[in-house]
């Protein structure tokens, strides 16, 4: 914008602001909810924080919300954790291996195996949750990390858009190695894999939070307490029969289950910001 | 002893392009040789089969002692020098000169020494710590030599490094790709297309056409003697006049060639040819034998120290340039007479393009 009028600029900004009002408030009243008694919240709404801070924290991340039956936070923080973790790296790890063998060798059926992969575009979690659910239910992997994060990593995004990365990679960048009598293995791990880095740190983020943020899938697999997820925990504490929700408790369980994620985003932004904008060849 | 030699080497793509067609070359130990062509002659895909980034169709390839056919690019004991320089944009100078190296398992103060070596003598030593991106195009190409140098493999080959390099930098990494070839004595093979870069790196070129050879020779011999009409019209710079010979003759254009200086038994599709700097306008230092063309001008091209002035044979017989030495205005229209000496024509038979000699002259 090259104008400089002096309504335009108090007009822009008065959008701006509201519309980071409007993300922010519901955020600030979990948080201010959080440091109240159960009491004071079922009240009626504050919006200022008052001094219970540090004893519903505690409450929370040690006992867990006795009435619902959930297990302490610290616990789901922990399960949520593993499993978005694993489904972050284990879909990383699958996806670069495929789509090297789909960019770099010729095999039969080659196409075939990318179509394949690409139509599992089309079918998320939800549309195929009874099918997997029976799989994983035959495996007998209910209530475990496995069942967790396994059906959830079989997905072609990843694949697809690493497919896409090394399809711009120079051939004679391939050509230079196997001069140098680097393997296919060793140009995997010295050439691509560093070239990929900024491509990986913006996956990661983004399937971190996928992972953490699965909700469906944990309330399926799971009926033993100690693998509840934090998503899913809020839930289960939601669902008592004949008591008041204790809403301090649980907004400060959503105010905790909000960290990692954002915390992944700060400590990785320089290189996610990067490798959603640009690709250094 | 390094020599490569080449047996009737073929390259058949899957859909059934013949690139290659029979090749067979010798190229000696420490011989520079270039191979040179227009886009799509081949030259590129013969370069990748000694380098082994291609399969041979049919034929041979040995490079020393050892039949290649059917061995890995890193077991050729070759190095390649690609036209984009191909270094690994993540790893820095130092790092893109030891990786082939380290992939070797050798010692490390053996890469030490050869790195600083190589270093050394492309005079990249302190940029040995910085990425690719960091560099400027003719110090990515410097690099690209290093990580070949360092190898101190049998041959080098050559994939138009230089056609990324703007016109300066072109001319002076030129003379150093020459020197080095020089000083380190290893047999080289060169691609380009860009003719002035064959006749100043070569021992020998080799003019490649739709993937056959059209001539092997010197520099000199090249541009002396072309072997075929193609090669006449690809080496020289401007290119050679080529003029229809019953044609010029009938219309007059060409006066003096008495039967001395044109071949026997020349069919009359006959093409005769004359290069632009063997020719001089007016009558100067024109002998008793001289050949007169005798032309229209229609335009003139001043390049500083000498002009080009392009023209109309008499009777529409065919275009013509002749070089003039110092600048010159010459108003389009003018009627002008060039001549040259007999032994300064080139004959080729029409149907074939091939070059056909006077009896008797010197071969």
């Amino acid at each position: 914008m090259v104008e400089n009028r002096p309504l335009t600029n108090i007009v822009t900004h008065g959008v701006l602001i509201l519309g980071a009002a409007v993300f922010v408030l519901p955020i600030w009243i979990a948080f201010v909810a959080s440091t109240h008694t159960g009491r004071e919240v079922n009240r009626g709404l504050t919006l200022w924080p008052g001094d219970q801070f540090i004893a519903n924290y505690t409450t929370a991340l040690t006992e867990g919300v006795a009435t619902a039956g959930a297990p302490p936070l610290a616990l789901m923080l922990f399960n949520s954790t593993v499993m978005a973790l694993a489904i972050a790296v284990g879909k990383i790890t699958i996806s670069l291996l495929s789509a090297f063998a789909i960019v770099y060798f010729r095999f039969p059926f080659r196409v075939l195996a990318f179509w394949t992969i690409f139509v599992t575009l089309m079918l998320p979690v939800e549309v195929r949750i009874l099918p997997t659910f029976e799989v994983v239910a035959g495996l007998g992997l209910l209530n475990s990390y496995a069942g967790l994060s396994i059906p959830l990593i079989a997905s072609a995004t990843a694949t697809f858009l690493f497919r896409q990365f090394f399809m711009t990679v120079p051939d004679e960048l391939t050509e230079a190695a196997r001069i140098d009598g680097a393997g296919p293995l060793r140009f995997f791990r010295d050439i691509l894999v560093p070239l990929s880095r900024t491509n990986l740190a913006a996956l990661f983020v983004i399937l971190f939070i996928y992972g953490w943020n699965q909700y469906l899938w944990p309330l399926l697999v799971t009926t033993d307490e100690s693998y509840y997820t934090i998503v899913m925990g809020i839930q289960r504490m939601l669902a008592t029969s004949d008591q008041l929700p204790e809403w301090h408790l649980i907004m400060a369980t959503a105010i905790l289950a909000m960290i990692p994620p954002v915390l992944v985003i700060v400590l990785m932004q320089r290189l996610f910001v990067r490798g959603l904008v640009e690709v250094e060849k | 002893m390094t020599a490569i030699t080449l047996r009737n080497v073929s390259k058949t793509y899957p859909g059934g392009v013949e690139a290659i067609k029979g090749v067979s070359l010798d190229i000696g130990d420490g011989e520079f040789l270039v191979l040179v062509g227009p886009s799509g002659c081949g030259k590129s895909t013969l370069l990748r089969m000694i380098a082994g980034l291609e399969t041979i169709t049919a034929g041979e390839i040995s490079i020393g002692e050892r039949v290649v056919n059917n061995l890995e690019p890193a077991e050729r004991d070759i190095a390649m020098v690609f036209q984009n320089y191909a270094l690994y944009p993540h790893m820095s100078v130092r790092q893109n000169l030891e990786y082939g190296l380290k992939n070797r398992r050798m010692a490390r103060d053996e890469i030490a020494r050869r790195v600083e070596k190589a270093a050394g003598i492309l005079g990249i030593a302190e940029l040995l710590a910085r990425k690719p991106r960091q560099l400027s195009g003719g110090q990515r190409q410097r690099v690209a030599m290093g990580r070949a140098i360092v190898r101190e493999p049998a041959a080098f080959l050559f994939d138009e490094p230089l056609s990324n390099l703007d016109a300066k930098l072109r001319v002076q990494m030129r003379a150093e790709i020459r020197h080095l070839q020089r000083s380190l004595g290893t047999t080289s093979v060169y691609v380009t297309h860009d003719q002035l870069e064959a006749m100043t790196l070569a021992d020998r070129i080799v003019v490649l056409n739709g993937g056959v050879v059209e001539q092997v020779g010197t520099p000199m011999e090249v541009y002396e003697r072309p072997a075929s009409l193609f090669v006449a019209s690809f080496i020289g710079s401007p290119a050679m006049n080529l003029v229809p010979l019953q044609q010029a003759r009938e219309r007059a254009a060409i006066a003096g060639l008495v039967n001395g200086s044109v071949p026997s038994g020349l069919s009359t599709d006959a093409v005769l040819g004359v290069r632009p700097e063997d020719m001089t306008v007016g009558e100067n230092g024109a002998g008793a034998d001289a050949v007169r063309f005798a032309f229209t001008v229609t335009a003139v091209e001043a390049v500083g120290a000498e002009s080009y002035v392009h023209g109309n044979l008499q009777g529409g017989a065919g275009d013509i340039a002749v070089r003039m030495p110092g600048y010159h205005r010459l108003e389009p229209g003018t009627v002008l007479s060039a001549v040259t000496a007999p032994e300064k024509l080139h004959f080729f038979a029409g149907a074939s393009g091939q070059r056909v000699d006077r009896a008797g002259a010197a071969q």
